[in-house]
């Protein structure tokens, strides 16, 4: 079952997903024991495998450490869903292969807590708890193609074999 | 059709007549910046994928920055990796501790930045160097090893937004209390994806300096890039900075090249582009671009304005905020670390001595020499300041002056989120070199304006 984590705020920025003073390391599991731990010291303890982020708009915002997106993919968290995405945090989580859902109406039915479901192909969130469903737009066949290849540079060693 | 200048660069870089916005590109890399937090992370991925190489071994510039000298054992092993592998591809422009500086200020300095160019960096404020009338944006570790490897990336043509400056700044108001007053007004994210065009005659009396203290921070409004015309205070910058084999610009406007003797006729430029054999391309917005927003500024009737904490869009003028107690004032980082900065910081702080503990960061070797040279550093050692070696160092938390709980920092950085400098429980206000010294001198926030 997936657990949502929800942070009704805008702006959740790269320093809180990640401080600076852990990015003297690139390793995963440890950013990852780190996640969110200048927003919310306890996500770490509380969150299991397959869970997901909830957040405003701009999530991401600030540096292009892809590090963040190392720590919350670490944390086996399976997505962040936010109503909007900053520009670099976005574009990194595709070239990594890992999923976004920008759903705007998302805070509005979606409570910390609940449990929920995702549908990617066809587009929506199940809230298991409260029955309600968001939809949200998949991303762009590029980026799933990206994806689906395991990211960016997976995605150009396959280019230059096919 | 007509284009802004973004749209020219990216179009060119991607082997078409024209693009717009929205639409998806693969276009060539002209500079790649490397330093020593996300790089060390694309070598890795790229040796595991069996990718192990380098586009080309002279467009690729490093520099360790964020943590040199090494702060501690990890930091060294980051540095390590980054000078294996630089060593390993003889990168021909690799800045060493010594020589190397905070890259947003270094590459400029050192003449790697061209007008019409494309220039990816592993930092989210590589926008700084659109300054120079060059499209250029922040990466993360993927994108940053697919540059190296392969010279290109994908892109989606961003919208462009236009802001003019109009009027004339005061005494005392500079370019960062701009920026600072922008992003108070659009937000953090007020041009999400979109380029950030600056335009107006208070830009063109602005020297290069301050224009990258304005483009450094186009990435606080959730901007792509940030972006300034050519012009001739553009092409004296270059003139002093780039080699001398590179000086010299060819117009994308038929007609007129600029070069370091004069304006000459030339033939009108091919379609896609210009063989570069020397010199650079200069692009200009067409005055029937389309733009997704335009929004007027008066700098005349600005004041230094502050940033407070705990988003950069908290810019409030000095007069509202003037008074609140500080514990620590910093003067550096890629935002005002050059020497005009340390002029204006020292200007003040001459004769006089802080209030607080002051952090004086010069951001490369030269401008930490030309401090030393023109008697800055006497007048910041007389003021009972402390002058560190080039670094990112404290902007991000890192070490030379990271916060303890509860303090508070006076900071000419670009960023003042929760926990940015140090402890989650410190705060940082964000403002110009002017604001930060007089701030020092009182230990509270101060309008520089009664130093002048």
């Amino acid at each position: 079952m997936a657990k949502a984590h929800v942070y009704n705020r805008d702006h959740i920025n790269t320093d809180e997903i990640i401080p600076a003073r852990y990015l003297n390391t690139d390793d995963e599991q440890e950013l990852a024991r780190h996640c969110l731990e200048d927003l919310d010291e306890g996500f770490v303890d509380k969150v299991s495998e397959g869970d997901v982020i909830v957040g405003g708009e701009d999530f991401g915002c600030g540096s292009s450490r892809e590090h963040a997106v190392w720590a919350i993919r670490g944390a086996k968290v399976q997505t962040v869903i936010a109503k909007t995405f900053a520009r670099i945090f976005y574009r990194n989580a595709i070239n990594c292969g890992f999923y976004l859902i920008e759903a705007p109406e998302a805070l509005d039915h979606i409570n910390d807590g609940d449990e929920v479901e995702i549908n990617y192909e066809a587009g929506y969130v199940k809230n298991k708890t409260t029955g309600a469903e968001v939809k949200f737009k998949p991303l762009p066949d590029f980026a799933v193609e990206i994806i689906n290849d395991g990211g960016l540079l997976e995605h150009i060693v396959k280019g230059t074999t096919d | 059709m007509s284009m802004t200048i973004t749209e020219k660069i990216l179009a060119k870089a991607a082997g078409k007549e024209s693009v717009t916005a929205g639409e998806l590109v693969d276009a060539c890399i002209d500079v790649v910046m490397c330093h020593d937090v996300t790089t060390p992370p694309a070598i890795s991925m790229l040796v595991e994928k069996g990718l192990d190489k380098v586009f080309d071994k002279d467009k690729i510039v490093v520099t360790p920055d964020h943590f040199q000298p090494a702060k501690d054992v990890k930091s060294a092993e980051l540095h390590r990796r980054l000078d294996l592998w630089a060593r390993r591809h003889e990168i021909t422009h690799y800045y060493k501790v010594g020589r190397a500086g905070v890259c947003h200020a270094l590459l400029p300095e050192q003449g790697h930045i061209r007008p019409g160019e494309v220039i990816v960096g592993g930092d989210s404020h590589t926008c700084t160097y659109g300054a120079f009338a060059a499209f250029s944006t922040g990466v993360g570790s993927t994108d940053l090893a697919a540059a190296i490897a392969t010279g290109k990336l994908w892109f989606k043509i961003p919208a462009s937004v236009k802001l003019v400056l109009n009027g004339s700044l005061g005494p005392g108001v500079y370019s960062k209390d701009v920026i600072l007053a922008i992003i108070a007004r659009i937000g953090t994210d007020g041009a999400l994806y979109e380029a950030m065009e600056f335009v107006g005659p208070a830009l063109s009396e602005m020297t290069m300096e301050a224009r990258m203290t304005m483009t450094n921070m186009a990435i606080e409004a959730g901007a792509k890039n940030g972006i300034i015309a050519f012009d001739d205070t553009t092409k004296q910058y270059l003139d002093e900075h780039l080699p001398v084999s590179l000086r010299g610009a060819k117009s994308r406007r038929a007609g007129k090249a600029i070069s370091s003797t004069g304006t000459s006729e030339i033939a009108a430029p091919a379609g896609g582009g210009l063989a570069m054999t020397g010199g650079y391309t200069v692009y200009e917005s067409d005055a029937d671009a389309e733009y997704a927003k335009v929004e007027e500024f008066d700098c005349s009737a600005l004041e230094p304005m502050v940033a407070l904490p705990h988003l950069p869009s908290g810019g409030v003028p000095i007069g509202e905020c003037a008074g609140g107690q500080m514990d620590q004032a910093y003067i550096g980082s890629c935002t005002n670390g050059r020497i005009e900065d340390l002029r204006i910081a020292a200007k003040i702080l001459k004769g006089k001595e802080v209030a607080v503990r002051t952090i004086v960061v010069p951001a490369t070797p030269t401008i930490w020499k030309q401090a030393k040279d023109e008697g800055l550093f006497d007048i910041f050692y007389d003021a009972g300041c402390v002058i560190s070696a080039p670094t990112c160092g404290a902007c991000l938390g890192g070490f030379m002056g990271v916060l303890a709980e509860g303090e508070k920092c006076v900071s000419t950085t670009n960023r003042n989120f929760v926990g940015r400098m140090g402890s989650p429980k410190s705060e940082v206000y964000l403002a110009s070199p002017a604001t930060a010294a007089a701030s020092a001198v009182e230990g509270k926030l101060t309008d520089p304006r009664k130093y002048l």
